[in-house]
């Protein structure tokens, strides 16, 4: 008999078996999913330190979860620490109790299925073994960067130790989740055995240990002292092309640990607590973990309505239509898309079948994505549909004439969508008989890599049809963000004044790379100009020319000239770029002005419209508008979205900001009345 | 229901929907579609029109004569990847070239009695994927190699490699051969010109005809059973490939003869081609018009299979089509549309031939007078395998499938679909447009 078996725990279940292993199983009270809180940790600890008198014959960890092992520490519980102190604290316990699994003198296994992350997987690197189940759903990978810290409880050294510095530098600074067959390529893994066979394999480990993997010479070999530097300088280099040091500063803060303190592991456990503890209080990360909590709370949104979809189609072959029904495809969906033209739908399977073996790769589920894929000509799968989606050209006529066309055809329950990216609702739904049957969903190009669709509800718009909408984009795996019908919805109405005022900029004679390079210093992912080209030219003309007959907007000659001229951008060669090879040729050019102020100008534009947006509540809240600017533009997440940028600015200033601009530019720069309430706020609160 | 509608004894049993992939000229490479592919095309734009969800099938019957090594049970394979889901079960039939007729039969048997009340009964062949083979001296050789652990075992194996084991056997000569007698089709064509006199210009001018007829058809837009084929290249596929508009007279008297060389007369140009393509029908019962609410094609009335000499297989369907007439009391007149399978150009004027010669009726068949002539203007008016192709395991289904749209089109009543089956087989099968 253990000692254990007095204790109760509220977290984990010990069972030792008749051949002396102990099955720590860990099912976290109050939660359908796995992560290190405090008090997990604590019980772990109490746990382990009651095996110090009698050792079992092994120990399996293991979950009691069926999503997965461990998703990581617990989020919820940075947003309590207050100090570098405390954050040290917390980070420092967390590694003492991690290496009294490493310091047991037992066989250790950590047995893993479905995902392991961050935290889980560094607790599984304390044990002995890994055996990690050799599905598709297992996932193993430190995405610690992606929150703005990196491995904190021994991750960084252990990892490293493990599987040499080339690959756990990899993993650590990209944050990419690997699955079990190549976690046992790299070594992450002892083995990759199917699901049924992970009892048997942690068993078999823990009665006959093999000797424990290490890397070999040629793993090892750039982690030595005289190629370190070689290394880390590699290594620097290459996340600057990707994240600039002063927005995104844990993976410079990762390689520099490595490059330091690997010779010396005792000290690296001691830095890699101080190096979390830094950046875990630094805005950057703070803003980084408030964007994930608008990620879950938007995921939260799409969880609502009892809605099984099955099939969904598409009325329109363009590239949203066919992007959008590859999309639902993927997400396994059995998806018609219609069009007259056979030709565009054959372009529509070609690009699918691209997607496909780019998400899939296994040539057995890209035919079964294919097969969920149906071209169909004359919309036999309207009457089948639970989804219609009308992805068809912008214009308004056309669309109501589809929807006369269609409306007797559709299942009396299925929900109707329009992927209108400007029209408001109330102009297209008085084509049917049910008018409140119609939702917009609109989505963003590209539909693969754009997590954000607008559910657009007008005054009239049946509510359930909504709840159904939210729902239906939670099941395609998308963010759904809920928007009053209002031109342009939120996103578009966002981004135009900036794209507009990047166009002013350039017509002032403002070298179009400069404008650009201002917007990326700031942390935009790419510049307005280029963006622009990106998107089509004649796209942002006609946006703008619809939401210039509702707002006081006025459209820049130049773009007109350069649609009608044919440059329409990247996807023509020319634009405000030229291309080659799809890739813009930037000609160098130095503005008159420095960077910053170039982005202040454009970034007030977007700013001055989101207050508007704000007060005339085209969303519910400032959380959401944040969340849909970031994940509609990638506006740079590290400021945590434009509302929250501008509280931390201070609103008063920018408003006084925006005036000096209207006085030199015009009224387009005039503050919105909501700035007064902001500022108001701003004071009540103070 | 009246009795007379009964099938073979039991409920009657109706086609309600059906579709086919175009046919795909074979050119010398494998296709962009393998036939299980071919299938699910057809199949999912097949039911993605109707008013049942797929797992609603009692079954799935697919015929098919050279499924790739990793399609057993092709039927099984499709049905799933058609969505109809674990518990609709599938299987495969195998009667040669009268697999996709075959396929029909099963399920309008089941349906009769009471097995089934909505089947989904088709045919699907990718000729161009047959495989190439080791001859069985190489097979033996890499079993002994694999055996040999030793080095000297290896070289001793080694040694007795010849450049003769690495000749490769061509599984599609194999499989439109007849091992029984040793001929291939196309021999078993020659003897039916020898048997009753069948002239090079005779056959070409069938053969002109055909590829004239289905043009005809392309131009006016009647093969409205296809589907179209995507694959994943960006490319659609709407019309059948064999079709050659530029033939005439001349170029088809230039062919030289492919079987009997030199002096033969059955050429690349008077023959089917080698093709890939994929039909389905939809079979069901009464009950499960009503209960969905299905519009009827027609109705199976009869059906016949009939075994001949291997060495003039092309005479089947005089053998399957006789007994069906007599059986219902038809003369040749009563039969409003024809569907005979042009396995060769000679094979069906052979029939004809076969049909009113009443020496023939007499000493083969039994009967005391030839059946009245078969009018050639209601005889394949679309066109056949000549211009279209004859995808093998296919074939049987796209022309009951064809007839059926022939019906509608002419609201006329009674169509037979026929076809000769290699080994020396004819089947046959009677429809009638509507409800009957």
């Amino acid at each position: 008999m253990m000692a254990n078996d007095q204790v109760s725990y509220r977290h984990w279940r010990p069972e030792q078996d008749s051949e002396g292993i102990v099955w720590l199983t860990l099912d976290r009270a109050d939660s359908g999913t796995n992560a290190l809180s405090r008090e997990v940790l604590e019980e772990l600890a109490l746990l382990l330190d009651n095996f110090a008198g009698s050792p079992p014959r092994g120990v399996v960890i293991r979950s009691g979860k069926t999503n997965g092992f461990i998703a990581g520490a617990d989020v919820h519980e940075f947003t309590r620490i207050t100090s570098h102190a405390e954050a040290l604290e917390l980070i420092q316990r967390g590694q003492s109790i991690l290496t009294k699994i490493e310091q047991l003198p037992v066989p250790t296994v950590a047995m893993i299925s479905g995902f392991c992350l961050g935290g889980g997987l560094e607790l599984a690197l304390a044990c002995r073994y890994r055996i990690a189940a050799s599905t598709p759903e297992t996932k193993l990978g430190a995405p610690e960067v992606q929150l703005g810290i990196h491995p904190g409880f021994g991750g960084t050294v252990r990892l490293t130790r493990l599987l040499g510095p080339v690959a756990a530098l990899d993993l650590m600074l990209t944050g990419r989740a690997i699955d079990g067959r190549k976690a046992k390529q790299l070594g992450l893994v002892d083995y990759a055995v199917p699901e049924r066979q992970l009892v048997n394999a942690a068993r078999a480990t823990i009665l006959h240990p093999p000797t424990p993997k290490r890397p070999g010479l040629l793993q090892r070999l750039p982690g030595t002292a005289p190629l370190r530097p070689l290394l880390a300088w590699y290594l620097r280099r290459s996340v600057a092309s990707k994240a600039a040091l002063q927005h995104y500063p844990a993976p410079y803060a990762l390689i520099d640990l490595w490059q330091r303190y690997s010779g010396n592991l005792a000290t690296m456990y001691l830095e890699e607590a101080r190096s979390v503890a830094t950046l875990i209080t630094s805005s950057t990360a703070r803003n980084l973990l408030r964007v994930f909590f608008l990620q879950e709370r938007l995921k939260t949104e799409g969880r609502g309505a009892d809605f099984k979809p099955r099939y969904v189609h598409l009325i329109g072959g363009g590239t949203m239509g066919g992007d959008i029904a590859a999309w639902c495809v993927l997400q396994g969906f059995h998806v018609t898309i219609q069009d007259l033209d056979h030709g565009r739908l054959a372009k529509v399977v070609q690009r699918a079948a691209g997607l496909f073996k780019k998400k899939l790769r296994s040539p057995r589920l890209v035919q079964a994505a294919l097969d969920r894929l149906i071209p169909d000509r004359d919309g036999a799968g309207i009457g089948r549909a639970d989804v219609v989606i009308e992805a068809i050209f912008e214009d308004a006529d056309a669309k109501r004439a589809l929807y006369r066309q269609i409306e007797p055809r559709l299942r009396p329950d299925a929900l109707l969508a329009t992927n209108t990216s400007s029209i408001p609702l109330e102009e297209l739904g008085q084509a049917l008989t049910r008018p409140g049957r119609l939702v917009g969903l609109h989505f963003f190009n590209p539909v693969a890599k754009m997590q954000l669709v607008e559910v657009v509800a007008a005054a009239g718009t049946d509510p359930a049809m909504v709840a159904r909408a939210m729902a239906f984009v939670g099941a395609i795996k998308r963010l759904p963000l809920p928007v009053k019908s209002s031109p342009g919805f939120l996103v578009n109405r966002i981004l135009l004044p900036y794209l507009l005022e990047a166009v002013a900029m350039e017509m002032e004679g403002i070298p179009a790379s400069a404008i650009d390079r201002a917007a990326v210093e700031f942390g935009m992912p790419m510049g307005p100009i280029l963006l622009a080209d990106t998107v089509g030219l004649d796209i942002c003309l006609s946006v703008a020319r619809i939401l210039a007959r509702h707002y006081p907007i006025e459209v820049p000659k130049r773009l007109e000239e350069l649609v009608a001229a044919g440059r329409l951008g990247r996807k023509s060669g020319h634009g405000f770029y030229d291309y080659k090879n799809q890739q813009p040729v930037m000609p160098s050019g130095k503005a008159a002005s420095p960077l910053s102020e170039l982005a202040e100008r454009l970034i007030l534009r977007l700013l001055n419209e989101a207050v508007a947006c704000l007060r005339e509540r085209v969303v519910a809240d400032g959380e959401l508008l944040d969340a849909g600017v970031i994940f509609g533009t990638g506006f740079a997440p590290f400021y945590g979205g434009p509302l929250h940028y501008l509280q931390t600015k201070g609103p008063e200033a920018l408003r006084q900001r925006l005036d000096d601009y209207a006085m030199r530019y015009g009224s387009r720069f005039t503050a919105d009345q909501g700035w007064a309430d902001l500022i108001a706020a701003g004071k009540g609160g103070a | 229901m009246s009795n007379t509608e009964a099938y073979k004894g039991g409920r009657p049993v109706y086609i309600v929907d059906g579709a086919r992939t175009p046919f795909l000229k074979a050119r010398g490479k494998p296709g962009p579609f393998k036939a299980a592919d071919l299938a699910v095309a057809a199949g999912k734009a097949l039911l993605v029109r109707q008013p049942f969800a797929p797992e609603t099938l009692d079954e799935v019957i697919l015929g098919c004569i050279i499924p790739g090594p990793d399609e057993a049970n092709i039927a099984r394979v499709v049905s799933l990847r058609l969505g109809c889901g674990k518990k609709v079960p599938a299987w495969t039939v195998q009667r040669n070239c009268g697999s996709g007729m075959q396929s029909v039969d099963c399920a309008a048997l089941n349906i009769a009695h009471g097995r089934s009340e909505l089947v989904l009964a088709g045919g699907t062949e990718a000729m161009s994927h047959a495989p190439v083979l080791w001859s069985e001296a190489m097979v033996a050789f890499l079993g002994e190699w694999s055996r040999a652990r030793s080095i000297p075992a290896k070289l001793g194996v080694l040694a007795r490699l010849r450049p003769a084991h690495l000749k490769p056997v061509i599984g599609l000569i194999l499989g439109l051969s007849d091992p029984v007698v040793g001929l291939s089709m196309g021999e078993t064509a020659e003897e039916l010109a020898y048997r009753f006199g069948i002239s090079r210009p005779q056959m070409d001018a069938y053969a002109l005809e055909s590829h004239r007829r289905l043009a005809l058809a392309q131009d006016e837009g009647r093969l409205t059973e296809i589907a179209p084929l995507y694959d994943s290249r960006g490319n659609v596929y709407e019309r059948d490939e064999g079709l050659r508009r530029d033939v005439d007279m001349a170029s088809l008297a230039r062919l030289k003869p492919v079987f009997d060389r030199p002096f033969g007369n059955v050429t690349a140009g008077n023959s089917s081609q080698i093709t890939d393509g994929a039909a389905w029908l939809l079979l069901a019962s009464r009950e499960a018009v009503d209960k969905y609410g299905l519009k009827v094609l027609g109705r199976i009335v009869d059906n016949e299979w009939a075994g001949v000499e291997p060495a003039q297989m092309g005479l089947g369907p005089v053998h399957a089509m006789a007994p069906i007439l007599k059986r219902q009391g038809l003369k040749t007149e009563d039969i409003d549309f024809w569907e005979i399978n042009e396995a060769f150009a000679v094979q069906v004027l052979a029939c004809m031939a076969a049909w009113q010669s009443a020496d023939y009726c007499r000493t083969e068949l039994g009967y005391t007078a030839p059946f009245g002539a078969i009018d050639r203007n209601r005889l394949n008016v679309d066109g056949g395998a000549v211009a279209l192709g004859h995808p093998v395991g296919c074939s049987g289904a796209r022309i009951v499938l064809h007839l059926l749209h022939l019906l509608q089109r002419n609201q006329a009543r009674r169509g037979m679909a026929s076809m000769c089956i290699g080994g020396g087989q004819g089947g046959a099968m009677l429809i009638e447009r509507g409800e009957g």
